[in-house]
């Protein structure tokens, strides 16, 4: 250890993958940020992932390549990794580290807030029942999402998930008052032009000057993707409780954060789980989408959509099957229905919102919401069914009320799920879709709705 | 002497630390300056490897680590019911004190309030003999609890002396003094007892009584004994946790331990939110009168995870002991199963299946084991019981998965939840086929004697329904449901309506959710009388349409939701029109 003018750099002893290993550390912390230097004169940023005798183990955010042994020394910078915010964060561009990448100087920092977070406390959290309309029927009317709730999208390579989030991201903004609304937008890994369309589609509803993106782009650092979401949900923290706004988090894809998770833990010669993936990574996962919610006593929201694409559209996945055992809920996408050209093609039966029951109903929606889209579930899966067993037996196989089901499904895809990217529509107007499709079928067919509704609101022809 | 040593070594919740070779195994230990908690797992030398129940960011080698001398253990007296504690039994509301919404760390609280008084009133006299387990007074904890106040049951007993009067004491006042070859001991309202040692008991008996849940296709297909063991797994999805908190809701029990081990933060605040308003439908009484929540979400610190279960069960088994029926309900055990994987991982350990310890079987066995239906120590005779639930959560829904082959070694109530029921919105997704209990011959005595004699075999005809549709489903899935002759097609029929009306249940809806034991007899006889009748019908020549357009039906398979447990003769009067429908139907054929 050598100390020059005050500050105590550390020679690296060994460099392996995305870690190096520091000799003669003393008074370093675990969890603490370094910095590193190399002869040039670089910087990078990394953090201590164990410490004890004499070394530490440095993780390094953009990665070792072009480090070298001799002439690289460790700062242990004596705090933890923190990114500044204050108000002028919104409608700025910073880089998976939280580095401003637009051009513009670093805003002017109100506090400085340590990038872990800490865990809400269970007794503090407001339970979230405030509905969100996203104008995209199949979700509000099947899936409904609430503020401070974790719904991700599970998605497949080339799937329209895109073209989904961003339409919940412009068209959730323009409810109820829009002044207290904001979008953290952290792309994790993802093609330039991706992440290029979200900032597009952000600006042309006019949204950009009320959201924060942080950009990790395909070719940027991988290991850089284990800060992005990060940073990115301590600016939305701050937003929500600091500032009292409603906060929108889109995190795509974590899937390439996942990765980047597995790297470090091979490096490391952790005995791994899953697929190689390491045996903490729900513990990992949790801590990212944890930070959604609300909080006793405050005004604002986190909200998460995170996205994230099934290796070989496989549900049972390590990544998609921890994240479903964290979130409060999914919207799977279909492969066949993305192949019929629905837009949005969202697998209904396989989807899911765990908090939809407690934001719709009298009151917030509308009194027979919950019981027509348990009947709309009912009715679309025993469609599925009867083209199953069509396939086998023909349609001339089929009873009456079977062939009744087909038009269930029918009009449930082509009507009901079907919108444009641009359609917004009221949630009445939604449940009155709902209502058509199972209008299809005779009343008594109905077994799970109470007869007050149907005699209400079943559709005559 | 307690151990004072230096962190030599840190990664994340592992601590080394050196100097330590007074510590014992297990023991609590105080970590570094900002005197996180942390408990002694394994010694080498004078170093022990520590595993800190809080986040040891900014943890450096150095500091110092101090023992406490004692295990890690729960306070056990009256104030634990209606709290939430975290893993190692913080009160949640305490800490938000100190920490405000996020929790903070190294914070030290009481798990009650020791200065709150309660009304005691002894049931011991000054010169009475006590001996472990003895109660010796009790308090109204809350409205639903009467709590014993007992003798602990490692004090060695001896003559009572000093008692105070009946009164309003707070915790730390000395209620009483025991002596016995001239040693004395003061009792207080509560005492200590180390998490990971089971509390005696004097006899363990068979459970042969149900524990009721109100939900159809436990109580009436799959039920649990009190002071049995059942497993719940399923894929994310599922519905474990409404199942869940459909137990912890309705069972009739005097006392819920719900634990959120590694789970999602807004479900304890759900329960939090609801558990105060809810009325317990036997008493009448708010719901967290009778709770207790340990919650240690999944971003919660991992070791506390391992220790919630631990806390958790040695809580109930406290109220067992005062002859209470004690359901503790841990969602989820694949959870806590993960936390010992990761401390396993950082002792370097030689890794089982899928990176597991291979001491996870006898960690699940020891917890399970925990269960029983007993009489207490010390006098007078008290009789208790704790049910163990355990939720699964097993990984891609693979039930041949490392924790879910172990967990079914160790439990008699299975109900495996399957993903393809819970897509087609078939709640609770139970499966029939692959579920199962094995408390069913020892409690069909019950239901005998208090609700009908013919329970059993109604139960047994209406599964068996369900088992010939599920070989006829093959049958169907390859020639189409026409293949079949009618009386196999009415056997489908009958098969549906089971399903819709009694397996189904709707949790969020007011009358639903809850279903007595009697609506349940009713319900279940009303389908397996429109079988035979159906059947009879067939035979005396009616069609197969006919009934199938019969509009009892409808009116069928809506009495879970329309008909409230008040209102049985509703159900006598289905019963007669299903009756007249199918006089009518039969009628008709005859007068051809």
């Amino acid at each position: 250890m050598t100390v020059e003018g005050g500050v105590q750099y550390s020679k690296i002893a060994e460099i392996k993958g995305p870690l190096v290993i520091v000799d003669d550390v003393e008074n370093a912390a675990f969890d603490e940020l370094v910095e590193i230097e190399t002869k040039d004169g670089e910087r990078r940023l990394g953090k201590v992932l164990e410490v004890g005798n004499g070394k530490a183990i440095v993780q390094v955010f953009e990665g070792t390549t072009g480090l070298s042994i001799s002439g690289t020394n460790a700062k242990f910078v004596g705090k933890v990794m923190e990114m500044p915010v204050s108000k002028e964060v919104l409608g700025r561009v910073f880089d998976g580290l939280g580095r401003p990448k637009d051009g513009l100087p670093d805003p002017i920092a109100d506090k400085f807030i340590d990038i872990n977070g800490e865990p809400m406390n269970p007794e503090q959290r407001e339970y979230p029942k405030d509905f969100i309309q996203t104008g995209v029927s199949v979700i509000d009317g099947m899936i409904t999402l609430v503020r401070g709730q974790k719904l991700p999208i599970f998605s497949g390579s080339g799937m329209s998930h895109n073209l989904l989030a961003a339409q919940i991201a412009r068209q959730a903004s323009v409810v109820g008052t829009q002044d207290d609304f904001a979008v953290v937008f952290a792309a994790i890994g993802v093609q330039f032009s991706e992440a290029e369309y979200f900032k597009r589609s952000l600006e042309e509803s006019g949204a950009l000057k009320r959201s924060v993106l942080f950009l990790n782009l395909a070719d940027d650092p991988a290991i850089e993707r284990i800060i992005t979401p990060r940073v990115a949900l301590t600016v939305a923290e701050y937003l929500a409780f600091d500032l009292g706004m409603h906060v929108l988090v889109i995190l795509t894809d974590m899937t390439n954060y996942a990765e980047a998770l597995r790297e470090i833990s091979a490096a490391r010669e952790e005995v791994p789980g899953r697929k190689g993936y390491p045996g903490y990574l729900y513990t990992d996962l949790s801590t990212i989408y944890e930070r959604a919610g609300k909080l006793n006593g405050r005004k604002g929201s986190v909200t998460q959509v995170p996205i994230l694409s099934m290796p070989s559209d496989d549900i049972t996945h390590p990544i998609p099957d921890l994240t479903g055992y964290i979130t409060e809920g999914q919207i799977v996408l279909g492969r066949d229905l993305f192949r019929q050209g629905v837009y949005p093609p969202v697998n209904i039966l396989m989807s899911l919102s765990r908090l939809m029951k407690d934001g719709i109903g009298e009151g917030s929606t509308r009194e027979d919401h919950g019981e027509i889209s348990n009947q709309n579930y009912d009715a679309y899966s025993r469609a599925q069914e009867v083209r199953a067993l069509a396939g086998i037996v023909g349609k001339a196989g089929l009873t009456e009320i079977d062939l009744k089901y087909m038009d269930v499904g029918d009009v449930f895809e082509k009507e009901f799920l079907t919108q444009a990217t641009d359609e917004n529509r009221t949630i009445d107007e939604t449940l009155s879709i709902l209502w058509k499709v199972v209008s299809q079928l005779p009343k008594n067919e109905l077994t799970k709705v109470k007869d007050k509704f149907v005699d209400k609101y079943y559709q005559e022809k | 002497m307690a151990a004072q040593g230096r962190i030599v070594w840190v990664s994340g919740p592992a601590v080394r630390a050196d100097g330590m070779s007074d510590a014992k195994m297990y023991e609590t230990v105080v970590v570094g300056n900002s005197k996180l908690v942390g408990e002694v797992i394994r010694l080498t030398g004078d170093v022990a490897f520590i595993q800190v129940y809080e986040s040891t960011s900014g943890l450096k080698p150095g500091e110092p680590v101090i023992g406490t001398g004692n295990p890690l253990s729960v306070l056990l007296g009256p104030g634990i019911i209606g709290q939430l504690y975290d893993g190692i039994q913080r009160p949640l509301r305490e800490l938000s004190k100190a920490s405000g919404s996020f929790i903070g760390r190294g914070i030290t609280t009481t798990p009650v309030d020791m200065t709150k008084k309660y009304h005691f009133v002894p049931t011991v006299s000054n010169g009475d003999v006590v001996h472990p387990g003895n109660v010796i007074g009790t308090v109204q904890e809350t409205d639903l609890i009467e709590h014993s106040i007992m003798v602990p049951p490692e004090h060695p007993g001896g003559v009572i002396s000093n008692m105070v009067s009946e009164g309003d004491y707070d915790l730390e006042t000395e209620i009483a003094k025991t002596e016995k070859d001239g040693e004395t001991i003061v009792l207080k309202m509560y005492h200590k007892w180390p998490v990971r040692k089971p509390r005696p008991y004097k006899n363990r008996y068979d459970p042969t009584v149900p524990l009721l849940t109100g939900q159809r296709v436990i109580d009436t297909f799959f039920p649990i004994a009190k002071g049995g063991t059942g497993s719940i797994p399923g894929a994310f999805g599922t519905g474990k946790t409404v199942t869940l908190h459909q137990i912890a809701k309705w069972a009739d029990s005097q006392v819920v331990v719900y634990i959120g081990c590694g789970e999602r933060g807004n479900e304890m605040t759900e329960v939090l939110v609801e558990f105060p308003h809810l009325k317990d439908p036997r008493s009448g009484k708010p719901l967290m009168d009778r709770t207790v929540l340990v919650a240690n979400t999944s971003n919660m610190p991992v070791a506390a995870r391992e220790a919630s279960i631990y806390t958790g069960v040695t809580i109930a088994e406290y109220y067992r002991d005062m002859g209470k029926d004690v359901v503790l309900v841990a969602d989820s055990t694949s959870r806590w199963a993960e936390a010992l994987r990761e401390m396993s991982g950082r002792l370097e350990e030689m890794p089982a299946e899928e990176g597991y310890p291979s001491y996870l079987a006898s960690r699940l066995a020891e917890f399970y084991e925990r269960a029983g239906r007993v009489r207490a120590t010390g006098s007078p005779d008290r009789d208790g019981s704790v049910t163990l639930v355990g939720a699964v959560s097993p990984s891609g829904g693979d039930f041949t998965e490392p924790v879910t082959t172990h967990t079914m070694r160790f439990i008699k109530t299975f109900w495996a939840l399957d993903a393809k029921l819970a897509y087609s919105r078939h709640y609770p997704s139970i499966n029939w086929m692959n579920s199962y209990s094995g408390y069913l011959a020892d409690i069909s005595k019950w239901w005998g004697e208090n609700i009908n004699e013919d329970w059993l075999s109604l139960r047994s005809e209406a599964y068996g329904v369900l088992q010939r549709e599920d070989t006829l489903k093959e049958i169907v899935r390859l020639l189409g449901p026409e293949a079949l002759p009618d009386e196999e097609k009415l056997i489908l029929e009958i098969a549906r309506m089971i399903k819709i009306g009694l397996l189904q249940q709707n949790s969020f809806d007011d009358v639903d959710t809850y279903c007595s034991p009697e609506k349940q007899y009713k319900l279940l006889k009303l389908l397996v009388d429109f079988y035979n009748r159906g059947q009879q019908a067939l035979k005396e020549g009616a069609e197969l349409s006919d009934i199938r357009a019969m509009s009892i039906i409808g009116s069928l398979l809506k009495a879970r939701m329309e008909v409230k447990d008040d209102e049985m003769p509703k159900l006598e009067q289905l019963d007669k029109e299903m009756q007249e429908q199918f006089k009518a139907i039969t009628g008709v054929k005859i007068s051809n």
